[in-house]
């Protein structure tokens, strides 16, 4: 019966709300309709007897490859069957099966796939597609070696065509070169496709992919010439074979070059591609997945902790009173509800930044480009941004369960491990903030001589005309209203524009006493970094804003605004330093700003529960005893303690190997 | 060697030889050391090269293993529990060994067991007659004691105490070593005779059989199941149904039932909580100063070794340590590393004195010793567990494998910030203590030595020229003393306000928590940089050591200026333009650290076995080592079912419904 009712904590929560839930669910999702149509989905999975298996945290490693391999064949033949095939809605289907973690096909099916769509010519589709579609070959994208990551130029394996049999040879000449991490190439990809750096005709042409066969059909032993194997485990990602794949003098025809915009003649004659803008547009969509990823990852976690914290009681607040619900302390309040709020600003940025890559991949196709520089630098800013702080804040999340938070059956653990790669892979977030930052600095450059520069970069304009009434600077302080989300945008702006100016002064000073522009960009980039970080949170706490507008249900949008605040006033109250020194806030306003802050958790405090209700995560999907929707926390916890592989016998054979000789000896 | 790494040796402003001994406390302290971890790493037994491809049943079965071996090794090494080797022992296992609540057990009942106790217990459980365990956290109940509900109810016609565990939320949660192992525990429980309650009091609970180690009568216990870390480790669950003990059996150093029920005190009720104040010392330097100086010293080797992008075009591609953006993720961890042993020193030789005292039952001492062990428990704690996060990922994707060893530092560091009391709650109580000693400093009356600078709160100006100017420590010393001193007065002002516009005294407390916690954290931070700074000072070694720990102590003050530049701004006692030098300086000291990063990590002479890491070791020989260790994975040498069940149908189309 206990695990029937809900907990009476969480209800009393959960009536207490001043806004409706599933109104908010509506915007999250983009429309009750899109509601409608993922609940229908989840439902398919939960409750397909196919999809059912034990509690993974009690599985090795090597069965939950094999559970991972078993769910991700049943999901491709079945996604098939329902006729599900918008990327979104697949989206949806593989994370209820998958429950949020990877999988051995993500990528066959996320990369090797569209990549022969967009890089390979009709003939190769041909040769290639199908099988691929029906899963006959399944592929990765080997591009990382061991001892190259991010910058792709590096990479050592090479390709080198010999006209004699029309064939390249493909070789990993050193440790260095071995790929390394890709995930599916240890035990489950037959095929790969291979970057390498191209020679034909004695010259090295750069980088190109390649289709590579790396295992038999059929028996699926490793080819001649081919060495491939799992890279051991991990930190989290036990479900994905990430391998290793080295190559000895390993020929392949020359029609498996993918040879859509490049090309290498029967000859050996090299024809270039027409422009190497358009690999941009990849990164552009992966990196802003990870920005909605950061949101969905640390809204799972803000559902566990703000849950459990309305259901755990501890110490007293009042002498003589009954131990008061954790949530009630100002101290847990302070770590969830930013956390809660940066979750939402993380959703409603991720949308823009989805929206605005399929508004101009329209006119990619086009062949008009002039929108993806500032995307691209914009997206691998919020990578870095979004994905770094969703990282600490699952952290918090997870201490902020205290110990219960440290079992993996809070299931926070599993949440972290599973995220925190994502703040190196597709691009190390300190090289990204860094390639922001270079774009900042070429706007700033733009502005200074006299152009004016657009999007969300166009603050920097107003910045030649502050110089000149620089007296005014004083007068500009006392203007934020710290009740104003609008307001507090310019104040966010004022900060980005001056850390720019300041990151680009010392970029000039440094260029001014050394000969060379790589010393001097190394020795500001602790500065650049800053600048956007600063240019990031800018844009968060803008398009937060402007989403309140759009916001039509009055007591949902009161909610939101109070979220808005928080997370506007909070980042000011974290980075006080910035304001001050700017003169944008004066002594007097950070306190107010302080003492806001404080008020607001107070203020959030009774919808927090129905804030984290609005996320409407599926128990199954969330994987936490103690974020359950129920609340019946510690019934459960035993329940699962119970089913530990140490608890399998009532005497572990520790004892009768070890410990019983010891004692008859002592 | 690689050569990479080699270069880095030869520059070396100092002697790592001495700075090692000036680590350890003498040079007959690391020849010590040393031959500690020889006995220790050349014995297979110990050997943690499979640690990480191992289950949680496996990795306990080891843990056990080598606990019980090394009882054998400590006899054959002729080590004792009180000799000089001991302290090394722990290091060299590099903790993946079992029984350490045992190790609790032991000094709880040597603190607050009686004389008699002392002597019935001690023997059986150094002898490993019994084993034993720790048992105070419950399910619904952690840092805040009172509100354990375990019960021990005197029967005075037995002269038992009976235990019970009334509710679910009541069970013992927790525990290490007690989930299979253990067969006593010391189990915390709120202590009722005749229908009274005196709070929570010790009791030794016996709980499996001596003979065949099955559960006794009235027992429910098992493991709580697999956690983010600590695979090795046992921690249990524990139901108590009416099973009975001996009054002998509550540990009764300070207090005591009597026959008749007559409850007898000698001193404080908080002695109560002193197991938990000297473990959250002694924690902090094998717990938290080991594993960071570790995790520094694979993210620094690795540094070097690890070249990528160009820094000057047509040059090779260059060692990611001569980036300023890695040099400023690792360089503040190793200083900070340094800080914190010295201060580890510092509150080590503080507790001993304190010891000392409450052996002759002076508790004068407690209220400063609690307040310092939890406030530097905690900074300490999450500096550190944030500081191996920040080296695991400035090791770019390696980091995240298991074999650079520093996902499973990191994992078991983390724990720390919650047990022994969770940070936040810690901080508070270090608050606690801080405005009562503002109140009466500013009443005139005496204080601690450590607080007297509360007393004299002033506005002020810093009075730095020019960035070399926050070179000097009495310069930046002044900047943490006068920011500390200003968080502690202002928000005791602010609760004076409160409760003089009628808030109540703990409504106002909660209202004021985060900034109680934050003047917690300025406090021991001030305290940190000061220890540092007198250190230094104090250094006779030459060979350039005194030189190379005044950077370092200059780089872990201004890394605090600068990452918590607001609060020193905020009163103006640092102008904007004096913030623009601290940045200035700071940054400034990064290359001239860089040059002797891995020395610096060498002085904390771990060997490669102890580190464990394919990233870490001393040769530098990273990417052969990581490919070799791979191919031992068991994912690579045992067959997985999953290519016949699942790939093979699936490729060959045969799956049922396809």
């Amino acid at each position: 019966a206990a695990m029937t009712t809900m907990n009476p904590d969480l209800r009393r929560e959960r009536a207490a709300a001043t806004f409706q839930p599933e109104l908010l669910t509506h915007i999250l999702d983009g429309g009750a309709e899109r509601t409608r149509r993922r609940k229908e989905i989840e439902a398919l999975v939960i409750n397909d007897p196919d999809f059912q298996h034990e509690d993974l945290n009690f599985l090795s490693r090597s069965q939950r490859y094999e559970q991972a391999i078993r769910k991700s064949s049943l999901m491709v033949m079945k996604l098939r069957e329902y006729g599900i095939a918008d990327p979104e809605e697949i989206y949806w289907f593989k994370s209820f099966v998958h429950r949020g973690r990877p999988e051995p096909l993500d990528l066959h099916l996320g990369m090797f796939l569209p990549t022969l769509l967009t890089q390979a010519t009709p003939e190769q589709q041909d040769r290639f597609f199908m099988p691929a579609w029906n899963l006959e070959i399944i592929g990765t994208y080997a591009q990382t070696e061991m001892g190259h990551g991010t910058h792709l130029r590096g990479l050592e394996t090479t390709a080198t065509y010999d006209p004699a049999t029309q064939e390249f040879i493909l070789n990993s000449p050193t440790v260095t070169s071995i790929k390394w991490w890709p995930g599916g190439l240890g035990k489950t990809s037959n095929h790969a496709i291979v970057l390498a750096q191209l020679y034909t005709q004695g010259q090295c042409k750069g980088l190109h992919a390649f289709i590579v066969p790396i295992r038999q059909l059929g028996t699926h032993e490793p080819l001649p010439g081919i060495t491939v194997g799992d890279i051991g485990p991990k930190f989290g990602y036990d479900e994905m074979d990430n391998g290793y794949l080295k190559m000895d003098n390993f020929r392949i025809p020359r029609e498996n070059m993918l040879m859509k915009h490049a090309q290498v003649e029967p000859d050996g004659t090299y024809v270039k591609p027409v422009s190497d803008k358009l690999t941009y547009g990849t990164m552009v969509f992966i990196r802003s997945l990870i920005v909605g990823d950061s949101a969905r990852c640390l809204s799972r976690a803000c559902t566990i902790a703000i849950r459990y914290s309305a259901v755990r009681h501890q110490s007293e607040l009042k002498p003589g009173e009954p131990e008061p619900q954790i949530l009630d302390y100002q101290t847990q309040q302070y770590k969830l509800f930013p956390l809660l709020a940066t979750a939402y600003a993380f959703h409603f940025v991720g949308a823009y930044i989805k929206d605005t890559y399929h508004r101009i991949s329209g006119d990619i196709n086009d062949g008009d480009l002039s929108e993806l520089p500032e995307l691209h630098a914009l997206t691998a800013g919020l990578k870095a941004f979004t994905s770094w702080t969703a990282n600490a804040g699952i952290e918090e999340c997870r201490m902020a369960c205290g110990g219960h938070g440290y079992s993996r059956c809070s299931g926070i653990p599993d949440i972290y491990v599973t995220f925190t790669p994502s703040c190196t892979y597709e691009g190390e977030n300190t090289v990204m903030m860094l390639q922001t930052a270079r774009f900042l600095v070429k706007s700033y450059i733009q502005v200074n001589s006299g152009q004016q520069v657009t999007g969300m970069v166009s603050y920097l304009n107003d910045l030649s005309r502050q110089r000149i009434q620089a007296q005014h600077v004083a007068a500009r302080t006392v203007s934020v209203r710290i009740n104003d989300p609008v307001s507090l945008v310019d104040a966010y702006k004022a900060r980005a524009a001056r850390l720019v100016e300041a990151a680009a002064k010392n970029l000039q000073a440094e260029l001014n006493h050394r000969k060379s522009k790589e010393d001097a960009w190394n020795r500001t980039s602790v500065d650049l970094v800053r600048a956007s970080e600063a240019h990031c949170h800018y844009v968060i706490v803008k398009l937060f804003t402007a989403k309140l507008s759009e916001v039509s249900n009055a007591a949902v949008r009161a909610v939101l605004t109070d979220l808005c605040l928080l997370y506007a006033l909070y980042g000011i109250s974290k980075n006080t330093g910035d304001f001050l020194q700017a003169g944008i806030l004066s002594d007097g306003q950070i306190t107010q700003v302080n003492q806001r802050v404080k008020e607001l958790l107070a203020i959030i405090r009774p919808n927090a529960v129905a804030l984290v209700d609005s996320f409407d995560f599926h128990d199954l999907h969330l994987g936490s005893v103690l974020g359950r929707y129920d609340g019946n926390v510690y019934e459960n916890l035993f329940e699962w303690a119970k089913k530990s592989p140490l608890n399998k016998t009532q005497v572990h054979e520790s004892f009768h190997k070890h410990l019983k000789p010891m004692q008859s000896k002592l | 060697i690689n050569p990479d790494i080699a270069s880095e040796r030869q520059t070396a402003s100092f002697s790592v030889e001495k700075l090692m001994a000036w680590l350890d406390g003498s040079a007959e302290h690391t020849r010590i050391r040393r031959a500690v971890v020889e006995a220790i790493e050349c014995d297979p037994v110990f050997s943690r090269e499979n640690q990480y491809f191992q289950s949680q049943n496996e990795r306990y079965e080891e843990a056990v293993k080598k606990a019980v071996h090394l009882q054998k090794k400590m006899q054959e090494m002729g080590w004792t529990e009180n000799g000089p080797e001991y302290k090394y022992i722990y290091r060299a296992l590099a903790g993946d060994v079992a029984f350490l609540l045992h190790r609790v057990f032991m000094r709880s009942i040597s603190m607050l067991g009686s004389d008699k106790q002392v002597a019935k217990w001690i023997p059986l459980a150094t002898q490993y007659q019994l084993i034993g365990s720790y048992a105070q956290t419950e399910l619904g109940h952690g840092t805040y004691l009172q509100g354990l509900e375990t019960t021990a109810v005197f029967d005075i016609t037995t002269q038992e105490f009976i235990l019970n565990t009334p509710k679910i939320s009541a069970m013992k949660w927790w525990p290490g070593d007690m989930g299979r192992s253990a067969t006593h525990t010391v189990a915390f429980a709120q202590l009722y005779i005749h229908g009274k309650c005196y709070g929570v009091h010790p009791f030794i609970v016996q709980i499996r059989s001596l003979q065949d180690h099955s559960l006794c009568p009235g027992i429910t216990a098992g493991d709580i199941g697999p956690k983010m870390s600590f695979e090795h480790a046992d921690n249990g669950f524990l139901m108590l149904q009416n099973v009975r003990i001996p009054r002998e059996n509550m540990l009764s150093k300070f207090c005591e039932v009597q026959p008749d029920g007559t409850y007898v005190r000698w001193g404080s009720q908080k002695i109560n909580y002193f197991t938990m104040t000297s473990v959250r010392i002694s924690l902090i330097s094998d717990e938290v100063i080991t594993p960071v100086m570790k995790a520094c010293t694979i993210a620094i080797r690795y540094s070097v070794v690890r070249r990528q992008s160009k820094l000057k075009p047509g040059e090779q591609e260059a060692k990611i340590l001569d980036y300023q953006t890695q040099q400023e993720k690792l360089l503040p961890q190793l200083a900070a590393a340094y800080a914190f042993h010295l201060i580890s020193n510092y509150l080590q030789e503080l507790f001993d004195r304190g010891y000392r005292e409450i052996q002759r039952k002076n508790f004068d001492m407690l209220p400063e010793l609690h307040a310092f062990s939890s406030g530097f428990k905690a900074i300490i704690t999450q500096y550190c567990t944030s500081a191996v996060e920040i080296c695991l990922r400035a090791c770019g994707g390696h980091g995240y494998s298991l074999l650079s060893g520093l996902p499973s530092l990191y994992t078991k560091i983390l724990a720390s910030c919650i047990y022994e009391g969770e940070n936040t709650i810690l901080l508070l109580q270090t608050a606690r203590f801080l405005i009562k000693c503002f109140m009466a400093a500013s009443a005139g009356q005496p204080v601690p030595p450590s607080v007297t600078y509360l007393a004299a709160v002033k506005p002020g100006k810093c009075p730095a020229k020019n960035k070399l100017d926050f070179l000097s420590p009495d310069i930046y010393m002044e900047a943490y003393r006068h920011t500390a001193a200003r968080l502690v007065s202002s928000t005791a002002a602010k609760l004076q306000d409160l409760t003089q516009s009628g808030v109540k005294k703990h409504d106002a407390w909660n209202q004021c928590t985060v900034q109680l916690a934050r003047a917690a954290k300025a406090h021991c931070h001030y305290i940190t940089v000061k220890n540092f700074a007198e250190a230094v000072v104090k250094i006779e070694t030459q060979a350039g050591i005194q030189k190379i720990m005044k950077h370092l102590c200059d780089l872990f003050a201004l890394h605090g200026i600068f990452s918590n530049a607001g609060i020193f701004l905020h009163d103006g006692y640092i102008s904007g333009t004096q913030m623009d030098m601290v940045t200035a300086s700071y940054l400034d000291l990064l290359p001239v650290i860089r040059k002797d990063a891995v020395p610096l990590v060498d002085a904390f002479d771990f060997t490669d076995k102890s580190l464990n890491s394919a990233l870490g070791s001393y040769d530098g020989q990273v990417y052969q080592r990581l490919y070799e260790w791979a191919q031992k994975s068991p994912t690579n040498t045992q067959m997985s079912p999953a290519y016949e069940r699942y790939l093979k149908p699936l490729l060959h189309k045969k799956l049922s419904k396809l």
